[in-house]
């Protein structure tokens, strides 16, 4: 990881609403991060905490209008994706930055074989022959480890198993060799052990092709094993920040330490009783102008009603969205 | 939950259970094979325990529990509840049973019908059971509400109008709303949100505590199983590939499916992730229409042998109530009764 160097992606206060029939949706809330060269970002939040669509967001594929997608900048490659044109958009998606989602299924398209749709990027956006995008397209399914790769290409979707798409999936979102990569739960879908493998695909394809990854997943053991930095989002919000080291050391967020303590273990000492986060996430109407977590929290005070906590600094590289000051012991004095 | 399974009785003992869903092809339908989706698997469930089910997508988890339910009519074998062989028995006269054996469903959306209000739904076994006064129903599915925590206000609203969390206490509600004695519980918690998971958890377990509740409790998460199970059962492929305590299991897993399934689980703590040696299976698990020769697990297995690939392991019990079939444990055990 290059600490200092220049960010190739760098997202300011990106907000993102829904218009529905049942009113607004604030999906995403003032969300700003950065992405260094060759790191991997984690981010980690339960169902509808916002991490797909801040992602899909920043790239342009929320449709807006009906949506409404606002902030300061998003910053790659010298462009503001926010005000960039249609057609620079789509040369950017999946070439630029790649993408993998949660469910292959839907995203590879059960008319073509794989070839045909591993090809179709590298044609379209690197200008290949033909013959060019088959080697290519070969050597691709060879790097994600599926075997007979050169049969394989006349396949369809659906002569793959679950893991065996992920890794066409993976092998897609490669094809133009991305700066970045960004992977919705990628591994959600799968079996323990298929994810297994497909997490140490990622260990090796990092290792060789230095990209910078955005990695989404409500897993922490996940995340304990492949992030070097880790965002934690509740109510469409980064509400912490942190090296992936310090997150677990010493997670400065009561929502942080309540997901840490509430997730049983298959090593070590195991909990008689599991501790509980009582009450559910939030689905937020309006902007939030108190804490989202404030319901839940068993540090709550009465400031936490009346404000949204901005993201405090509380070490070297680490920020909480709390006015509870955890090294005090009690409420927060600046800010 | 269970101090000591050995000295309580057993309340359901499944033997040789084998359920095969036949294939048909072609346009006369004709028989063409049949999905091995439980092929063969036995264990006891003692009273007031939680047995863990755990495996990978497909491996017939649920295939059991509904077929110990009598959900299915069952291929093969036998299934004792409570001492009565209900393996055979023709449906209509299940109807005696049904109120002593439940089911909690991975869905809670699914398994709610959309228009009747929570009240109806947690009262209709009630109606079909029971011969309860309008008024005793009534606050016998208020009474019910109270035990899973759901507000009483709440009783004439609809399911979509609530939770995931929510919707999965309603299902709990009313399937405990005839005293069970066993609740199959299939991935009660597989829907939800992981500061949710525990909640339902815990519940589960406050209702075993008062009620002197069985569960079979089936599941792919191993951490979740390993907090909830007194003795736990890993399943390959629709066979037991071990059954143990579950600190023998999680301590010292002898069948190399189980080691390979608990080196995969990621552990939230770097510190540790960083030093896991991991197993990683190569390949994928073979169809249960064609399942391979001789052990199921010889395909991905990293210890294979030669036996493996012609000859199918015996159960062998390697310590008092831990059995893993696996010919790796031949020559040092005998094969094991059950
Ligand atoms: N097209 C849409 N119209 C209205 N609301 C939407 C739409 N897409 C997403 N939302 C809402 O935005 C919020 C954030 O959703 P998002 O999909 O980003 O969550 P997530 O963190 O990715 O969750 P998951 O873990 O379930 O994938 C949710 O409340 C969701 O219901
Ligand atoms: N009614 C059915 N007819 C035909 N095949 C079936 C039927 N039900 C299940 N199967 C097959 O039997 C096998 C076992 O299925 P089962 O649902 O029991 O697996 P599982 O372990 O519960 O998986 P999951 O974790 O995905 O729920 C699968 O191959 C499945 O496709
Ligand atoms: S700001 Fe207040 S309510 Fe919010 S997490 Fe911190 S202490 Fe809890
Ligand atoms: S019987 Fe052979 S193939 Fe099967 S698990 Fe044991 S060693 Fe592996
Ligand atoms: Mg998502
Ligand atoms: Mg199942």
């Amino acid at each position: 990881m290059a600490d200092g160097a220049a960010p190739v992606l760098n997202v300011r206060d990106l907000t993102t609403v829904f218009k529905t029939r049942s009113g607004a949706v604030h999906a995403v809330n003032s969300v700003s991060f950065s992405l260094k060269p060759g790191e991997l970002l984690g981010i980690v939040g339960e169902s509808g905490s916002g991490k797909s669509v801040t992602m899909m967001s920043l790239i342009g594929l929320i449709p807006a209008p009906p949506a409404i997608v606002s902030g300061e900048a998003v910053e790659f490659g010298g462009l503001d994706l926010l005000t960039a044109t249609d057609d620079e958009l789509r040369r950017i998606r999946g070439a630029r930055i790649g993408f993998v989602f949660q469910d292959p299924m839907t995203s590879l398209n059960p008319v073509f074989t794989i070839g045909h749709q591993i090809m179709e990027p590298l044609r379209k956006h690197m200008g290949m022959t033909k013959p060019e995008a088959r080697a290519r397209a070969q050597a691709l399914l060879e790097l994600v480890g599926i075997p007979d790769a050169e049969r394989r290409l006349k396949d369809y979707p659906h002569q793959f198993s679950g893991g065996m798409r992920q890794r066409v999936m993976i092998a897609i979102a490669l094809a133009c060799d991305p700066e970045v990569l960004i992977a919705d739960e990628p591994t959600t879908a799968l079996d323990v052990t298929i994810q297994a493998q497909i997490l140490e695909l990622m260990h090796e394809l990092r290792a060789k092709l230095g990209m910078a990854v955005i990695w989404i997943t409500h897993d922490l053991g996940v995340i304990a094993g492949i992030a070097d930095r880790v965002l934690v989002m509740y109510g469409g919000q980064i509400v912490e920040h942190a090296d992936v080291r310090d997150l677990f050391k010493q997670p400065r967020h009561p929502y942080t330490r309540a997901l840490l303590q509430t997730v049983p273990r298959v090593r070590g000492e195991r909990a008689e009783r599991l501790e509980v986060i009582e009450g559910q996430p939030p689905i937020l109407h309006a902007a939030p102008s108190s804490c989202s977590f404030a319901a839940r929290c068993p540090f709550s005070f009465e400031r936490c009603l009346r404000e949204n906590p901005a993201r405090f600094e509380v070490g070297p590289g680490h920020d909480a969205a709390c006015f509870y000051d955890f090294d005090a012991g009690g409420p927060r004095h600046v800010g | 939950m269970l101090d000591d399974p050995k000295v309580s009785k057993i309340l359901v003992e499944v033997r040789d259970l084998k359920m095969h869903f036949p294939i048909h092809a072609g346009v006369l339908k004709k028989r063409v094979g049949e999905v091995k989706a439980v092929d063969g698997i036995s264990f006891d469930i003692y009273e007031g325990e939680t047995l863990g089910l755990v495996g990978e997508s497909g491996c017939g988890k649920s295939t059991v529990g509904r077929a110990i339910l009598r959900l299915y009519d069952i291929t093969e074998g036998s299934v004792k509840i409570d001492g009565i062989e209900i393996g055979h028995t023709p449906q209509p006269d299940l109807r005696t049973m049904r109120p002593t054996m439940q089911m909690v469903f991975q869905d809670p959306q699914a398994s709610l019908n959309p228009r009747m209000s929570v009240s109806a739904i947690i009262g209709e076994p009630l109606d079909e059971h029971t011969k309860m006064s309008k008024t005793e129903k009534r606050a016998k599915v208020m009474d019910l509400m109270d035990q899973v925590g759901l507000n009483r206000d709440f009783a004439n609203r609809y399911p979509h109008e609530f939770s995931g969390g929510q919707r999965q206490r309603i299902g709990i509600a009313r399937a405990l709303a005839l005293n069970p004695k066993f609740i199959v519980c299939d991935e009660p918690i597989a829907a939800l949100d992981v500061s949710i998971q525990a909640q339902v958890v815990n519940l589960l377990e406050d209702l075993q505590g008062e009620h002197g509740l069985t569960y079979l409790f089936i599941s792919h998460d191993l951490s979740m199983v390993r907090h909830i199970a007194d003795r736990v059962a890993v399943m390959y492929l629709g066979r037991v590939v071990e059954l143990a305590s579950r600190e023998q299991l999680y301590a010292a897993p002898k069948h190399p499916y189980t080691q390979a399934l608990l080196s995969a689980v990621p552990e939230p703590d770097p510190w540790i992730e960083d030093k896991i040696e991991r197993v990683i299976l190569q390949g994928d698990v073979p169809s249960p229409a064609n399942p391979p020769k001789g052990c199921n697990f010889c395909t991905r297995c990293p210890q294979v042998m030669e036996i493996c690939k012609t000859d199918e392991p015996p159960t062998f019990e390697i310590a008092p109530g831990h059995v893993t079939a696996c010919h790796l444990y031949s020559a040092t055990n005998t094969e094991s009764v059950s």
